[in-house]
């Protein structure tokens, strides 16, 4: 299958570690440290293997990355540290995305080329083609990447980054992709689409498309490969729809409560490779404790660290010229 | 002398050419027609968009965030309206990021009346845009300013809404861009692109000397004692013309083209207002939430006991739209003979 134990046991650590960490902001999110609680608990299976499959660096020969807010698992993969996450949770100065300014997975990093996420559904996707465009005038070896959740795919904008992407003889090296969790906030996607599959109307726009099992980690492993690779090479834009669970409700302002009926992608591959006997029961749960403790040390460390000043809100309105 | 259109276009070549800027788009901004008004023709980074503002917006952003300059342009502002989150998120992405993200990038739109627009050609935007936090807005009434406001906009590493006035974009300046032909005749035959054969025509570029506007900074175009009036695109030159008609009667009027709305010349305006002790304002944006009321606000926290008079603001009558018949239109917005009226009312004032 291409990828080694090796492998396979990095991608379950990291899946595990995103977990954790999403299940202590969560707990921030009912307590005294923090606010709301928006993230990807039920993405790992897909969000790691993009994490750990994005050309990460600063400018147009790296990838740029326009992601929805449910991307822990793929900053993890990519090398952030979870203490960062915990500071915008706690609205730390110390925050590295925001400075205190904004909710937590909403991540900006310059340096690895992550833009700014944002709240309002969709609006990554009308971007995205701008830093794809910029890619293909200077035909640099970076790719454009961006994600989003299904509900959102009836905005505008999401027809509009099929539009752009697609021009004739300026099709852009641009990987769309939809994490299809099937829910809006409340709202079933079938109660409101007439289409079924979103990916497919990629179709019609003459881009590739395809669909895969975001809760199997081998087989997004595998599509985000092969499309990211068409991506790169052909640098044009490939169209892709995974089907993810939503473990946590939507966030925490319906509960932030984990949810029955959702197929859980760590378990079912915590089962594959103990059965296959990469990794032992132990082993795992030692995993998960380590983990656990690191996140709370890092809670611990990040309690002590101050607010932003007040007055630092006229700060970065504009550009400062130092 | 140039039009606002040619000034665009020639402070766009330079862009295009010495400052860096690789897209100018929008729609039908690139070839064969150069922008419904012309401002584009003859540019070499100019294309095509397809019909989506939103799409346009978000290319800017994208291209901005990829450390390019975009400079794209909404075909009228009347259809910016749907961008306004984009528009947003182009002022708080470097707020938001904590400075990661400053976003060098210019939106270009036509504003206001003028040209039998009716509803949908007609539209001010200036004070929506004003409630924009960390977007710069300028909006010249002259093709000098329009040369020097856009090359600044073009160089500024934050975004800029450069907005420029319809009724006004065909008539010549009064003053030269430094370097450019002086006979009209010269300049239209050099990048005027022709009706017929444009696929084979190219411009001829005259050589202009630097010359640059600083963004905040407003323009006094008419020194005087006894009222200070403040006004941008336009009603500007209107209000240009009715001081000089009212200065036959014996009264000395000052006449400041603001120029830039966000930073605006606190400064100059404080120290005219403060001198004359009354203020008119006149724009023609809806009168309700314009961006007059807060200069209005302000003059009053800073002129408060030099004010001899009623700070006044004339704009546009607060309806929906702008109606097609000219009886509608120039009861509509600020025409010259109301704007004198006003100027004299205030004038004749007793304090
Ligand atoms: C433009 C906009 N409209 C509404 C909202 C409120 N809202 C936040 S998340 C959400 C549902 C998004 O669903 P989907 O796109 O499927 O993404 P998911 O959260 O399921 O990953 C809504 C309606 C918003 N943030 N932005």
């Amino acid at each position: 299958m291409g990828l080694t134990k090796i492998d396979l046991e990095k991608i379950y650590r990291l899946m595990i570690k995103a977990r954790v960490l999403e299940t202590r902001l969560i707990k921030m999110s009912k307590s005294d440290d923090g606010y709301f609680w928006i993230g990807g608990p039920g993405e790992e299976a897909f969000n790691v293997p993009l994490g750990l499959l994005i050309q990460k660096g600063e400018g147009l020969d790296y990838d740029y990355c326009h992601f929805h807010y449910r991307a822990s698992a793929c900053l993890l993969a990519m090398g952030s540290p979870m203490i960062d996450s915990i500071r915008q949770m706690a609205n730390r100065s110390s925050d590295p995305f925001s400075g205190g300014r904004n909710f937590v997975s909403h991540y900006a990093i310059k340096e690895w080329n992550i833009m700014p996420v944002t709240s309002p559904i969709e609006v990554q996707y009308v971007m995205a083609p701008g830093t794809a465009w910029a890619q293909k005038k200077h035909n640099a070896n970076g790719i454009t990447i961006v994600t989003g959740g299904d509900a959102g795919t009836a905005e505008g904008d999401f027809a509009s980054c099929l539009q752009w992407s697609s021009r004739p003889n300026m099709e852009l090296p641009i990987l769309i992709i939809v994490t299809n969790n099937h829910y809006g906030i409340s709202t079933p996607f079938d109660q409101v689409h007439g289409d079924s599959v979103i990916a497919k109307r990629a179709e019609s726009f003459g881009i590739k498309w395809s669909t895969v099992n975001g809760n199997d980690p081998i087989a997004s492993y595998k599509k985000l490969e092969e499309a990211m690779n068409y991506v790169r090479s052909e640098k044009k834009p490939f169209c892709l729809e995974a089907y993810v669970s939503r473990l946590h409700g939507h966030s925490s302002s319906s509960g932030g409560n984990r949810v029955e009926n959702e197929i859980d992608c760590i378990e079912e591959f915590e089962g594959i490779l103990i059965k296959e006997q990469i990794l032992s029961e132990k082993d795992c749960v030692e995993l998960k404790e380590t983990y656990e403790k690191e996140a709370l040390d890092a809670l611990k460390q990040v309690r002590e660290e101050p607010f932003p000043l007040a007055d630092t809100v006229f700060q970065h309105i504009y550009k400062e010229t130092k | 002398m140039a039009s606002i259109a040619q000034a665009i276009r020639m402070a766009l070549h330079k862009a295009e050419t010495q400052l860096g800027v690789e897209d100018i788009f929008g729609e039908d901004v690139g070839p064969p027609l150069g922008g419904v008004f012309t401002c584009t023709q003859g540019l070499t980074k100019s294309w095509n968009t397809p019909l989506d503002e939103r799409g346009i917006i978000g290319m800017a952003i994208g291209l901005a965030m990829a450390g390019q300059k975009p400079v794209a342009e909404i075909q009228f502002c009347d259809y910016i309206f749907n961008t306004i989150d984009l528009l947003k998120l182009a002022g708080n992405t470097c707020w938001s990021s904590h400075g990661q993200f400053p976003l060098q990038m210019v939106i270009m739109s036509p504003v206001g009346t003028g040209i039998h627009g009716s509803i949908y050609h007609s539209h001010s935007f200036e004070s929506m845009a004003t409630h924009i936090p960390g977007l710069k807005v300028v909006l010249p009434s002259n093709p000098l300013d329009t040369y020097g406001l856009l090359i600044s906009a073009v160089k500024d590493p934050n975004p800029v809404l450069f907005l420029y006035p319809k009724a006004l974009i065909r008539v010549q300046g009064s003053e030269k861009i430094p370097g450019e032909p002086l006979d009209p005749k010269e300049l239209s035959s050099r990048i005027d692109a022709p009706i017929e054969n444009r696929k084979s025509w190219s411009p001829d570029w005259p050589m202009l000397e630097e010359h640059e506007v600083e963004i905040g900074k407003a323009s006094l175009l008419r020194k005087g004692s006894s009222l200070t009036v403040i006004s941008y695109a336009r009603t500007l030159p209107l209000c240009v013309q009715a001081a000089d008609q009212l200065k036959t009667q014996g009264h000395s009027i000052e006449v400041i083209d603001l120029r830039t709305l966000i930073p605006w010349d606190e400064s100059l305006v404080y120290k005219s207002v403060q001198k004359t002790g009354r203020v008119l304002i006149v724009n023609e944006d809806t009168e309700v939430t314009n961006f007059g009321e807060h200069l209005l606000r302000k003059i009053n926290e800073h002129c408060f006991y030099f004010l001899q008079t009623p700070p006044k603001l004339l704009a546009g009558v607060n309806t929906p739209g702008i109606g097609l018949a000219w009886t509608l239109e120039q009861s509509q917005v600020p025409q010259l003979q109301s704007i004198q009226e006003h100027m004299k009312n205030l004038c004749e004032l007793s304090a």
